[in-house]
């Protein structure tokens, strides 16, 4: 078995074992954590793909952005870290394997990938110049040319998602003080003070 | 490689317009002072009508756009200005409701405009990525606007099951597309076709075709996908509800019409089983699962399945005259389906809807004019001449028979037998009962679609050739 086969079959088998620990996991940070790796080997499949820029794509949007947001929206949901703090000691050892499994992965995939010639042969190729551009720029020239279509489409997707965020979630509340900079700079001192003369012993009725 | 120039993009100028205006549309919105501006509606029927212009305008015959990702042609204009008829008079019967229901903001004709957008576009998709992406653009707008009552928890509840399965349903399509593109070698439609003209069929690439039609089906709440359908009809707010009754079934049979026959004709014999057997159960199961139903919106989400069935026993034929009688069946389909929904929203006391069947009773005596229409559409629906429905499952039939598919229309003919036992018992209810409280009268917008509809569905016999030789060349630039 080739360096890349034994990579493929690890990564594909650490992607789907961690993608069912995502819906058996019974706790919800676990199970976006288990997301997390499960993305980190997509991302490892993708490279063996040789398909840098997706790869990087994945572990920069999907593991820094989404992932991270997904584990605090899941934090700040209902979860009892008591029970979570008890399990800890239990899961220690299972969870410092798979971390450093994880840790193993990234190093081994920083230092040693390589793609195998005759893999890359297998590739249906994007571009007819596949070959001779980096696949960022592949994909830079054909993403707002050829599927230029594609692009907007997806745009059009995104502001729906954008519109449909406000219309479920936005609630205009009564008597919510918000800041207004023009009235701020137009206040002067005689709109913002009053003086009173008080006489001693009273107070301001 | 160059950007397509302007002018090359004549195909999809009605689209791009589309886009536009909604965009705009929502621009006018925000920053009009008026939180509920009902002109911002108005405004959005004015576009769909344009746009509608804009299609009919088109010449005639096949254009394809960014490397055949985009299809205009004869069926898929026909196709465009169903789902469009079918999106301009949703809006127009929402009106009323969201104002009463408190719920008119200028989102809600936004969010119609842009699925409505995505089913063009769905209608026209001719590669896998194209299908995708359409889809998505009209199903995440309408979750939105299945809970677009969010503080009612049924509405809530409705707009997050489809939410939910509708995910679903798009993993499974993509879990085949990923399928179909692995054993074929490519996205296009008719690359795909061209493959299996050369190659025996693969049973991978069969395995992803029952993937993409389960998540079709999904889509068109066919047996054995369709368990979302009666929550999220009772759900969502009834024009929405109309709305998803009408517009986005042309969509899902406009995708799923142009995957079978530009994609798969040489398996024809594969697919024709999957489709003959999902006809069957939606038939069989909107038949018997509406008889027990008390709720109007859950009986017509059954009975949409059912209609769903019988529009199938057309496609199951696999021949130009099935595809023809799909598309005469949508047409009258939403026609009726709109009818109905008017007469659902026509169901008010006070300020708060009445949904229950047994609130119909003696509606004759109440308001005839209401209580005829909506026996015209219900025995419309179970399919008796001379009215419209007759004529939409006589060309399906007709088609089946044709395939010689003899049992799958005896089942058809059958089932709609029972199915006219639970729309007679309704209009029993209305002209053989005790009366109910009078509902309140009708509003002038209501009044219109009903009037129209009910016209359509009463004089369609007079110009039915018309449509039908519509459909005729629509359906034969597919063949």
């Amino acid at each position: 078995m080739t360096i890349a086969g034994f990579f493929f079959y690890l990564f594909a088998f650490v992607t789907v074992a961690s993608a069912l620990m995502v819906i058996s996991a019974r706790n919800p940070v676990h199970a976006v954590l288990f997301l997390i790796l499960a993305f980190f080997n997509a991302a490892g499949l993708f490279l063996l793909l040789g398909a840098e820029f997706i790869a990087l794509i994945l572990v920069i949007v999907y593991v820094g952005a989404v992932a991270v947001l997904f584990l605090f929206v899941v934090m700040m949901l209902d979860v009892d870290f008591a029970e979570l703090r008890a399990g800890f000691a239990k899961y220690l050892p299972i969870g410092g394997l798979i971390g450093g499994i994880l840790l193993a992965q990234l190093l081994l995939v920083v230092t040693a990938w390589t793609v195998a010639p005759q893999e890359a042969l297998k590739i249906a190729e994007p571009i007819p110049a596949a070959s001779l551009v980096s696949n960022t720029e592949a994909i830079g020239r054909v993403m707002y040319t050829k599927y230029i279509y594609f692009f907007q489409l997806a745009g059009m997707v995104l502001l729906v998602a954008m519109i449909g965020a406000i219309v479920l979630t936005l609630r205009h509340r009564e008597g919510v003080k918000r800041q207004d900079v023009a009235t701020q700079v137009a206040r002067d001192p005689s709109a913002a003070i009053e003086v009173r003369q008080v006489e001693s012993g009273k107070g301001i009725g | 490689m160059p950007l397509p120039a302007f002018q090359d993009l004549a195909p999809i100028y009605p689209e791009i317009f589309l886009a536009l205006a909604s965009m705009a549309l929502l621009m006018i919105g925000v920053f009009s002072r008026d939180e509920d501006n009902p002109s911002v509606s108005w405004i959005a029927i004015a576009i769909l009508v344009a746009t509608g212009a804009l299609i009919a305008g088109q010449d005639a015959g096949a254009r394809e756009l960014f490397d055949g990702a985009f299809l205009a042609d004869d069926f898929g204009r026909f196709m465009k200005l169903l789902i469009l008829a079918g999106a301009a008079l949703a809006i127009i019967l929402s009106f009323d409701y969201l104002k009463t229901a408190k719920i008119l903001k200028f989102e809600f004709p936004v969010l119609v405009l842009l699925s409505t957008l995505g089913m063009l576009l769905l209608a026209s998709a001719n590669n896998l990525i194209s299908l995708y992406l359409a889809l998505e653009l009209q199903s995440l707008a309408l979750y939105v606007l299945a809970s677009f009552r969010r503080d009612a928890v049924l509405s809530s509840e409705a707009g997050l099951k489809y939410f939910v399965l509708g995910a679903l349903s798009s993993g499974m399509l993509l879990y085949g597309c990923s399928l179909i593109y692995g054993y074929t070698g490519t996205v296009g439609f008719e690359g795909i076709a061209a493959v299996l003209e050369n190659t025996d069929r693969s049973v991978g690439l069969v395995f992803g075709l029952v993937f993409v039609l389960a998540g079709v089906a999904f889509k068109l709440s066919a047996v054995p996908f369709h368990m979302w359908t009666p929550d999220v009809y009772q759900g969502a707010p009834t024009p929405v509800t109309a709305f998803f009754a009408s517009a986005p079934k042309v969509a899902a049979f406009a995708m799923l019409i142009r995957i079978v026959q530009e994609a798969f004709p040489a398996i024809a014999e594969d697919w024709r089983q999957i489709i003959i057997a999902i006809s069957v159960a939606s038939m069989v199961l909107g038949a018997f699962a509406a008889i027990g139903q008390t709720n109007i919106k859950r009986l017509m989400a059954y009975s949409s399945i059912g209609h769903v069935g019988y529009a199938m026993v057309g496609l199951a034929a696999g021949t130009p005259s099935g595809v023809q009688g799909v598309m005469i069946y949508l047409a009258i389909y939403i026609v009726m389906t709109l009818g109905a929904f008017a007469c659902i929203l026509a169901m008010r006391r006070g300020d708060s809807d009445v949904e229950e069947i047994a609130e119909l009773n003696g509606l004759s005596r109440n308001q005839p004019m209401l209580a005829f229409m909506l026996t015209v559409l219900l025995f419309s629906m179970a399919g008796i001449p001379p009215l419209a429905g007759f004529f939409a499952k006589f060309y399906v039939f007709l088609a089946a028979i044709e395939a010689e598919l003899f049992w799958l229309a005896v089942i058809g003919v059958v089932t709609s037998v029972v199915s006219a036992f639970y729309y007679l018992a309704i209009i029993a209810r209305m002209y053989f009962q005790e009366p109910a409280a009078d509902f309140e009268p009708m509003t002038a917008k209501v009044r219109f679609v009903l009037g129209l509809t009910g016209i359509i569905t009463l004089f369609l016999f007079i110009p039915i050739q018309f449509l039908v030789t519509a459909a005729e060349t629509a359906a034969g630039s597919l063949f």
